[in-house]
């Protein structure tokens, strides 16, 4: 199924790809749907982007449930043990 | 079983710009057979994927079948030039395709494919996906000669909050004008069973012509060669029922 649905936030921060340098990031989608590589039917998908430089100014995950989900965890973790802002 | 078989395979492909909703200038792939016709021509509706090299298969496909083949890009307004799967990615960062434009792109690309000199004057739609709601919704409002749906969410059932349309196609169901092909996976949870049991009784209620196979084993995307969701007997099988339900409605 498409599950259509599209969680969107503004971020702040930087991104690097394997084809390019680092680049600023203002922008992050997050969607649970088919993936474009990963072998899977769905995943867990993020976008973080700079729409201002274009479609191609993004970096792509494709994540299976489970792993986004411990990515997710390791993220509130590293958070937590930190004293982030 | 009918068989519609082009005297010969070989085809041309190219890129061309064609006016799409509201006349807005929009890419197009286009896969022709040699020859000179007449003949009918398909209207393929790329998933939400995007643009991708898939959907320019199934394209060539339907020329090799002995159709004048079109699929408009229906990203190019956002990401002209942009890869496939970022072109995707932008859309949907944007809220997706609406409805309407949607609906003018394949009336654009209707009357392109009406236009050739090859042209019988009958088009077909055809979708997957995303793609599948997208052809019966054109289906309801252009004038076309066979639509198919291959596993098209949300025509019946109630979406989810967040979506980037306005619900179902139940209210535009009684204006479906061609026949309509319907290809499903038993497995599938949008369309589920249930949602491919109201559509059929929706249009049988309205008097509606269509044609409905769900294949056991199958999930959504059973088309998708390059997906996990592959199912060669379900995709075999869908591909003869489409060669023969255009060769119905579109030959001659």
């Amino acid at each position: 199924m498409c599950t259509y649905v599209t969680m969107r936030t503004p971020v702040e921060g930087s991104a690097k790809g394997p084809a390019g340098g680092w680049f600023h990031v203002t922008d992050a989608t997050v969607y649970y749907d088919h993936p474009v590589h990963a072998m899977a039917e769905h995943t867990l998908n993020i976008d973080v982007a700079d729409p201002a430089r274009g479609p191609a100014a993004r970096v792509a995950l494709e994540l299976t449930a489970s792993s986004a989900r411990a990515l997710a965890a390791a993220i509130n973790e590293a958070l937590a043990g930190a004293s982030a802002a | 079983m009918l068989e519609f078989l082009p005297m010969s395979d070989a085809m041309t492909t190219r890129t061309v710009r064609i006016a799409g909703d509201h006349g807005d200038d929009i890419e197009a792939y286009v896969a022709q057979p040699e020859g000179g016709g007449p003949r009918a021509g398909v209207v393929v509706i790329h998933h939400m994927p995007g643009w991708d090299r898939a959907t320019k298969e199934i394209t060539r496909r339907f020329a090799e079948l002995g159709y004048d083949a079109i699929c408009p890009n229906l990203f190019w307004r956002e990401a002209p030039g942009a890869a496939p799967d970022d072109a995707a990615a932008t859309v949907r960062a944007q809220g997706g395709v609406p409805d309407e434009r949607l609906v003018g792109d394949v009336a654009g690309a209707a009357a392109w494919l009406r236009s050739l000199p090859t042209s019988n004057g009958r088009v077909g739609v055809i979708g997957y996906c995303s793609g599948g709601r997208q052809s019966v919704l054109a289906a309801c409002s252009l004038d076309l000669d066979a639509a198919v749906d291959c596993y098209g969410a949300f025509v019946t059932g109630d979406p989810p909050p967040g979506i980037p349309f306005k619900g179902n196609l139940v209210d535009k169901l009684p204006g479906l004008r061609p026949p309509l092909l319907g290809l499903f996976g038993a497995e599938d949870q949008a369309p589920s069973p249930k949602h491919v049991a109201e559509l059929d009784a929706i249009l049988t209620a309205h008097g509606k012509a269509h044609e409905f196979h769900s294949y056991d084993g199958a999930g959504h995307g059973f088309f998708a060669v390059d997906r996990p969701a592959y199912r060669v007997a379900a995709a075999n099988d869908g591909w003869v029922r489409i060669t023969d339900f255009f060769a119905t409605h579109l030959g001659g």
